[in-house]
């Protein structure tokens, strides 16, 4: 059915058994959530619609896009926008926030340890040849030091919230976690088509994450630098998150340089300028580990520097995030997580995991392959949503698919119980309705670690879908953080 | 506070984007020009004369075969597949604009982006009959909101400098080869007929370069070949004119020699000094004796040295390690 403009939009509108991130209760919301459905209400759906509409061309004319490239073609999308909010009370930001530093703490603590003592794997805490063996280990980091002992400078942690309202870690983003840019631009959109949906509301800013970011590039820097050169190191436009690129230099106020803008030279890195070489100190590269140096990994790179591992392992220049992250975030390890977080920090992990079997030991792939039916099979280093398989809505054909897959190699595949992904109202076709979201913030670390209030918010549009990825159909909203109540 | 320098490939991005903009509005002006002087029974002769002065025999050939008025304008205007059309330089605009958005305002990246949107969807109607010059004063103003946007909004560094640089090269080889056209194009034989034709050939050139009315307040009140000639060659204050973008393309590079020390820009400046002096140097009445068109056709291969001499020196055969900076 298709709701006329003039009824009251959230008439009709059913969370059902989900946690519904705008009308379930929350008493520390201080009305806000309230306050904001009846706001909704007064604009309408039409008045919605055509300001999402206008909202959207807005995107296209500014060309904030990402690239969706199939077999033939390359075709620019905007990231398909939300205008209903998401809403994070203070208390429950407080806990997100201490959850997510203590996560990104644990994960520097944990590469630092595998890359020099070991002690977590001689300790049988985590299997040695889970880390060793994994395709992300970089043996060129080995007793190798990064200041401050940080290796994820940035680092984008995914939650869901399961039907009970608790929020999960889902997964670490801990190489190039994208998605930022959204976060501040989606803000600015709201202020200029929802400026009436704000008024009033006391909202956590977003808008100081560049120059938190440049802030920790300065820090990170080659000690004895006075003004270091930060660059952000991109593969070109042809990148799908190019947009992201631009903004964060933009932001950051520091030169988007490509591969070929730079050289090294006596184990110094410099970009080329019109004034000839100019010396370079810190990269904040969106380059993956393999690309970086052809002359160390890939040797068919283009989009790479040649000699600037050796550079880096000489100390002269900063990059961020550093190599050898991705063994942190790998899927395998992430079941190991509340356990490495107690290790370190000798603490009770503040955001739980959601439970996971890990198919490389015969306990979890005999689990997994009992119950294929009722869980979510993931292979583990893949990103994007791609290769999942989703047992509850999977056809017999599919299932058998992901048995054999599970069969022919375990140690690849990881698997979850479906978690009940929240809901928050979102404009269809048909009116408001629930759609199922997660919830990505952002960490930058230097010296110390600052969490972007809020994150980004993403939403799987189609009706049911859990696949929020944007690659993958899936779109974004805004996410307000209420600030603490004055004292 | 010192900023960084340019680096090399925005310095390149922005002389190009510049070059590509103009040229989208010189062309939409050479359409507009050619359109008024199509005689009847002989179209196509006019037409062809725009394919020529662009130097795309060949590709025109190639692509569209017989000359007609709609091949031509179909050929500059809706072929994306043509590299010297409208659209494929809008295309080379955008992704140049593209590259360089960490550098241009967001107001001159979204302007360039839904122009480039309404570039793209020209209609086959768009060029039938009395739509068609509508299309071209579009064209042109699309264009224009470009160059004001970037007037008004884009930061005065290195890149702004290389920008100018672009888009007044781009110019003057423009006007030259909006001069040439008259090259081209047939007179009567009468006396009478040819001083008439001639009257109005002059008057559609100068209203294409934007200069008909200007030209009226400083020519005589008869004036003659040379008049025009000596205006879009020499005049120091027409902003087309080919001696006014040699003067600025000058100022631009002193000012990077000087304000940025790129003493790279020496050569380019030597070569702009040159082509300022084979137009000063010499009477528009002494350039027609010599042969207007041979004279037009060497200030364009000098422009293309001298902008051979910035990419040389500033873009593509840049020598690395040469002056590196010790950190």
């Amino acid at each position: 059915m298709v709701e006329s403009g003039r009824t009251n939009p959230f008439a009709a509108y059913d969370p059902g058994r989900f946690f519904c991130e705008l009308t379930a209760g929350r008493p520390d919301d201080r009305g806000a959530a309230a306050l904001l459905r009846e706001r909704i209400a007064a604009i309408g759906l039409d008045g919605l619609r055509a300001r999402a509409r206008a909202a959207e061309r807005d995107l296209i004319d500014l060309g904030i896009t990402f690239t969706v490239y199939s077999e033939a073609s390359a075709i620019d999308r905007i990231l398909p926008f939300d205008c209903i909010p998401r809403l994070i009370t203070a208390s429950e930001w407080t806990r997100i926030e201490a959850g997510v530093r203590q996560r990104v703490a644990a994960l520097n603590a944990f590469l630092h340890d595998v890359y020099h003592e070991r002690r977590i794997l001689k300790e049988g805490v985590v299997p040695a040849e889970l880390v060793l063996g994994n395709a992300n280990y970089r043996p060129e980091m080995e007793d190798f030091p990064v200041r401050f002992g940080t290796y994820v400078h940035i680092c984008g942690t995914d939650l869901v919230r399961d039907e009970k309202g608790e929020f999960r870690v889902l997964e670490d983003n801990a190489r190039t976690p994208s998605g930022v840019s959204y976060v501040v631009e989606n803000r600015h959109l709201m202020l200029r088509a929802f400026p009436d949906l704000m008024e009033g509301l006391r909202l956590r800013p977003v808008d100081d994450y560049g120059m938190r970011l440049r802030a920790a590039m300065v820090e990170i820097a080659p000690a004895g630098v006075d003004a270091p050169q930060v660059v952000l190191l991109s593969p070109g436009i042809y990148n799908s998150a190019y947009f992201e690129h631009v903004f964060l230099a933009r932001e950051m106020g520091v030169p988007l340089v490509e591969g070929a803008d730079l050289v090294v030279d006596n184990e110094r890195v410099f970009m080329r300028t019109t004034a000839g070489l100019w010396p370079v100190h810190t990269i904040y590269r969106r380059i993956g580990d393999d690309f970086l140096d052809p002359a160390v990994f890939r040797p068919e790179s283009l989009i790479g520097v040649p000699g600037l591992i050796d550079a880096w392992r000489r100390g002269n220049v900063a990059l961020a995030n550093a190599v050898g992250t991705g063994v942190a975030d790998d899927k395998a390890v992430y079941a190991y997580m509340p356990r490495i977080i107690r290790f370190y920090l000798g603490e009770d992990a503040i955001l739980p995991n959601v439970e996971t079997h890990i198919c490389r030991e015969t306990e979890g792939l005999a689990y997994t392959l009992a119950h294929l039916a009722d869980l979510v099979v993931k292979p583990v280093g893949e990103s994007g949503g791609y290769g999942i398989t989703i047992g509850p809505r999977a056809s017999a054909g599919e299932l058998a698919k992901a048995r054999a897959a599970l069969l022919a190699n375990p140690a690849n595949w990881i698997s979850q119980p479906v978690v009940s992904l929240s809901v928050g109202p979102t404009l269809t076709e048909e009116g408001l309705r629930p759609r199922h979201l997660d919830l990505r913030p952002f960490t930058v670390t230097g010296r110390e670690s600052w969490v972007l209030p809020g994150g980004l918010s993403r939403v799987a549009l189609k009706e049911g879908s859990l696949i929020v990825n944007s690659s993958q159909g899936g779109g974004s909203k805004d996410t307000w953080v209420l600030e603490e109540p004055a004292p | 506070m010192t900023a960084a320098p340019l680096l090399a490939r925005y310095a390149e991005g922005m002389f190009w984007m510049a070059r590509y903009v103009e040229r989208v509005e010189n062309l939409a002006r050479l359409i507009d020009v050619t359109q008024s002087f199509e005689s009847p029974g002989r179209e196509a002769e006019a037409w062809y004369a725009l394919v020529r002065i662009n130097a795309d025999e060949e590709n025109f050939a190639r692509r569209c075969g017989a000359v007609s008025p709609q091949a031509v304008t179909r050929f500059y205007l809706d072929d994306t597949t043509n590299p010297t059309s409208v659209p494929a330089a809008m295309e080379a605009a955008r992704t140049n604009a593209r590259t360089l958005r960490p550098l241009i305002s967001t107001e001159m990246w979204k302007q360039v982006n839904q122009f480039h949107r309404e570039v793209m969807e020209t209609a086959p109607d768009d060029l039938e009959g009395d739509a068609l010059s509508r299309l071209c004063a579009r064209l042109k103003e699309g264009i224009q909101a470009h160059t004001g946007i970037t007037e008004g909004t884009l930061f005065r560094d290195q890149g702004w400098h290389f920008y100018a640089l672009g888009r007044l090269v781009e110019r003057a080889d423009q006007t030259t080869r909006l001069l040439d056209i008259k090259y081209h194009l047939l007179v009567p034989r009468g006396r009478e007929e040819r001083r008439l034709a001639e009257l109005t050939q002059w008057g559609g050139l100068l209203r294409a370069a934007a200069g008909y009315h200007a030209f009226r307040r400083v020519a005589a009140a008869t004036f003659d070949a040379a008049d025009v000639v000596g205006f879009l060659l020499a005049d120091r204050s027409f902003p087309r004119s080919v001696l006014l973008s040699l003067h600025e393309i000058e100022h631009h590079l002193t000012t990077l020699r000087i304000r940025y020390g790129l003493h790279g820009t020496a050569d380019a400046l030597e070569r702009a000094w040159e082509t300022r002096a084979a137009i000063e140097g010499r009477s528009a009445e002494r350039i027609i004796a010599d042969g207007l068109h041979e004279f037009l056709d060497r200030v364009q291969r000098d422009l293309i040295v001298l902008a051979g001499s910035i990419g040389t020196a500033f873009f593509r055969d840049w020598r690395p390690f040469a002056e590196a900076d010790s950190p």
